[in-house]
């Protein structure tokens, strides 16, 4: 597998005004992203998940640093980046005034799909993206979900191997989200290499290969979700939950912490008293208890909605 | 790269025309004001309409050009769309005149209505249809340069408004419309003199009553020049606007 993306030392600082220290979005952060994997970036709203994403697509030049993406350099070939990247930002801004179909043309008239090959990736992309029926509707027209799958489409049209998810299903209704994560699951299947914001645990969680968590414009953790919590876990206590049958009244469920599973099962057993045992569990620490271990954050920070910018308005 | 960008500048003001220009607001609003503002003059002062032909041109090139022009950029930025632009392998330059394009492109189709209307009316066997052709283009050329400053000068839509009839209706008064500039006074003369419309209406004037090119090269210079200056300076303003 190759490198799709290797950024070194990349900065964002903001002049905020004269004489005050300027606001630093991004500050030094190293990754790399590998051929065919789907990279997520997980962080609290303000963390530099957007900034992150629009220095690499060329939406926003670095302050410093350094990052070459399918083997150019941001700096010196941004050209030619922009060609082989396709990007799906935070909102679907698609064109009101054109429709679905359309909408896809012209995506692929301005990265030089040739002429012939349009109408039928058109339609195809409609078909996947169970739009066929909308062929010939306006954008304004669509639902929300419907926006966004549009969206992702037209991101799709020039084949692009390099995908940028800027909060996918931040604002989607249960089904299109769900929808949405099988789209994303289907891309890294075909080879195509996946790079997501969200602020969603359980989505990055379930979609990504690796996962750097990003905060206050740093990174504080970079691996495989299962290596995430095992860290977790091996530094940590185990938590074993037991269900004890209390005869007419029903169960009762507690939970033991210990430092080592055996520990926790006997505790656990010391309090059954002659009760009989249902079920027993142990407890592996969610993504959740990763997050709150490595950022010092409550997980709840992930679930408070940005402000005053329409649109994403779901609950977590 | 450079396919690209001719490429993508194309599509960009195909696009543009038939998402904005060509929709029922726009045309009226880009034929009708230039008439019944020349109707209006006409009824207070009835005599020569003839000589009202070149104001009535400049103005349809004015306003059928900067009308759109200068809320297209702006619009696109407020709702994100631009945004797609700007991801797309289309260099900055290229995305700027592929707006202006568009812009053109539809200015002129309506002030060839209304040009082909004129000389049905007036008959135009004076006309010098090469002096012509350069003179709606540098105008065309001008004037949605204009149009896009002001799209990138302001933040809001409305604004967008607001600025291009705060640049275009002291133009329109000035600019040697309805009333020649010679006859305005001193002081008066050399803001005309530093208003693209001026140049504009004098080049169109001269192509219409067989005009001489000596004249005519120096308002075709100029309008060539206010191109320039406008276009670079919303590029640069664009250019600041981003990041």
């Amino acid at each position: 597998m190759s490198e799709v993306i290797r950024v070194e030392g990349l900065t964002k600082t903001y002049p905020l005004s004269k004489g005050s220290t300027p606001l630093v979005a991004v500050d030094g952060i190293d990754f790399s992203v590998q051929e065919g994997e789907v990279f997520g970036f997980l962080g609290p709203n303000g963390a530099g998940k957007t900034t992150t994403i629009r220095m690499l697509t060329g939406l926003s030049r670095p302050t410093s640093g350094r990052a070459v993406l399918l083997g150019l350099d941001l700096s010196r070939d941004m050209a030619r980046i922009k060609k082989r990247i396709g990007v799906v930002p935070e909102t679907s801004n698609l064109y009101d005034e054109l429709t679905a179909f359309d909408n896809l043309i012209f995506a692929m008239q301005l990265y030089g799909v040739p002429r012939s090959e349009r109408k039928r990736r058109a339609e195809a992309l409609l078909e996947r993206f169970r739009l066929s029926e909308k062929r010939n509707t306006l954008f304004a027209k669509l639902s929300r979900g419907m926006k966004r799958a549009l969206t992702i489409a037209a991101a799709l049209a020039h084949q692009p191997p390099l995908v940028f998810l800027d909060e996918p299903t931040t604002g989607l209704d249960v089904m299109s989200a769900r929808n949405l994560r099988q789209t994303i699951a289907r891309l890294r299947d075909e080879g195509v290499t996946v790079f997501l914001t969200t602020h969603y645990l359980e989505e990055a969680e379930r979609l990504c290969d690796r996962i750097a968590i990003i905060v206050k414009g740093r990174i504080v953790a970079l691996d495989s979700v299962s290596n995430l919590k095992s860290n977790a876990q091996s530094a940590g206590t185990v938590t074993v939950e037991i269900t004890f049958s209390d005869g007419e009244s029903g169960v009762e469920t507690r939970r033991v912490e210990a430092q080592d599973v055996e520990t926790a099962i006997q505790t656990a057993l010391a309090q059954a008293n002659g009760r009989q045992m249902v079920s027993i569990n142990t407890l592996r620490p969610s993504l959740e208890d990763v997050f709150v271990k490595l950022t010092g954050l409550k997980a709840e920070v992930m679930l408070v909605e940005k402000g005053g910018k329409g649109g994403g308005n779901a609950g977590g | 790269m450079l396919v690209d960008d001719l490429r993508g500048m194309f599509y960009i003001a195909l696009k543009d025309l038939r998402a904005y220009y060509f929709k029922p607001p726009n045309i009226s609003w880009g034929i009708l004001f230039p008439f019944a503002f020349i109707l209006a003059f006409a009824i207070r002062n009835p005599g020569d309409l003839r000589s009202l032909v070149p104001g009535l041109l400049a103005l349809t090139v004015l306003f059928g050009t900067s009308s759109m022009e200068a809320i297209v950029i702006v619009f696109e930025r407020r709702i994100g769309s631009l945004e797609r632009l700007l991801l797309a392998p289309i260099r900055l330059p290229a995305l700027l005149a592929g707006k202006l394009l568009g812009g053109m492109t539809f200015g002129l189709t309506v002030t060839l209505a209304v040009l082909l209307i004129a000389l049905s009316i007036f008959g135009g066997t004076e006309t010098n249809w090469l002096m012509m052709a350069l003179a709606l283009l540098l105008s065309a050329t001008a004037f949605s340069s204009l149009g896009a400053f002001v799209s990138v000068a302001v933040r809001e839509v409305f604004e967008a408004q607001t600025l291009a009839n705060f640049i275009r209706f002291p133009m329109m008064f000035l600019g040697g419309v309805f009333v020649s500039v010679d006859s305005l006074p001193a002081w008066l003369q050399v803001i005309a003199r530093l208003l693209p419309l001026t140049y504009s209406v004098e080049a169109l004037r001269a192509a219409l009553t067989g005009g001489r090119w000596e004249t005519v090269w120096l308002d075709l210079g100029f309008l060539a020049i206010f191109s320039l200056c406008l276009y670079s300076l919303a590029e640069y303003t664009l250019a600041r606007r981003l990041d």
